[in-house]
């Protein structure tokens, strides 16, 4: 059997920008935080662009601990709903017209999430990667590591449960 | 002497621009316990067809009323920064409904402060998250 021809870069990252940009931005308080996704392939890197609603300490000032817990938890659901979409995605079976129509694919739900705060967030840009370790029809597991000037010094880290959409056969 | 801390507390909460920006509000201090609340509203939700409330907004909640109720324990001589934090999340918060926080330090060192916390909507049998986390105890 002839092997299909790749289909043409232009339309690859098309599809999976809309596809993560559907994930995003249709969530409010992902738009109220101002998190945006980075992508490289299939790797992704979250961006919270400093605002100064995002203070927690005015005095010193930090970034507020439950700003760096959503902006963690808000890495490790959009990483591992991609990651779960991504064949879909690939594979051209993701149903565009729905996204647009604004129906979102169901998001993982937070089953409980563990934070470490290692240094104070500093009143500038920070970003995070999550790490899927393990994924299952049910449960999955999600590490995440969030810096700021410095990638080899973490300003926090967190691990997640969550449990998974039920799969429509 | 209590009350003065309980106060500054206060004052310094109600300064925090992010909890400003969400309209957090602080309804009690005092002695190693805080309770504070989370109006509902658009700009929060996680999940837009069912109106349901982000766990990360929940998150900010805990880490402020657990912080206040850490500071707020006569043992406590100032301020506080989470060393670590676990939420769990037993069920969807209510749309529409405000959640109510309650936190108690109820261990303190001299260098780490233990608290927990409850979370709650309208619904007061059934929490919506519980918390337990490290602060520090800074010196003076």
């Amino acid at each position: 059997m002839p092997r299909s021809r790749p289909d043409p870069v232009q339309v690859v990252k098309q599809r999976r920008d809309a596809a993560l940009s559907a994930l995003v931005h249709g969530v409010p308080y992902i738009q109220f935080l101002g998190i945006e996704f980075d992508r490289r392939g299939d790797e992704l890197t979250a961006i919270l662009p400093y605002d100064d609603k995002l203070i927690g300490n005015p005095m010193i000032p930090a970034i507020h601990g439950g700003v760096t817990a959503g902006f963690l938890e808000t890495t490790a659901v959009i990483g591992l709903a991609w990651a779960s979409l991504w064949d879909d995605i690939e594979a051209g079976r993701f149903d565009m017209e729905e996204l647009t129509r604004g129906h979102l694919p169901r998001l993982p739900k937070t089953i409980d999430f563990t934070l470490d705060y290692l240094r104070s967030g500093l009143p500038r840009d920070a970003y995070a990667r999550a790490r899927v370790t393990r994924s299952g029809r049910r449960y999955a597991s999600v590490q995440v590591e969030a810096w700021q000037d410095q990638r080899d010094q973490p300003f926090a880290q967190a691990a997640g449960h969550f449990l998974m959409p039920a799969r429509d056969e | 002497m209590q009350g003065d801390k309980s106060k500054f507390a206060e004052q310094f909460i109600n300064l925090i621009p992010h909890c400003q920006a969400l309209g957090m509000k602080l309804t009690g201090i005092g002695d190693g316990m805080a309770e504070m609340e989370l109006p509902y509203s658009e700009q929060i939700v996680g999940d837009p067809e069912t109106g349901v409330v982000h766990g990360g907004a929940v998150s900010a909640l805990m880490d402020t009323c657990c912080g206040a109720a850490a500071m707020s324990h006569p043992s406590s001589p100032s301020g506080t920064a989470t060393i670590d934090l676990r939420i769990d999340y037993m069920r969807a918060a209510t749309p529409g409904q405000a959640i109510r926080t309650r936190a108690e330090c109820y261990h303190i060192t001299r260098s780490v402060a233990f608290v927990r916390a409850t979370a709650l909507d309208d619904d007061t049998e059934q929490p919506v998250a519980t918390a337990t986390g490290a602060f520090t105890v800074e010196r003076k």
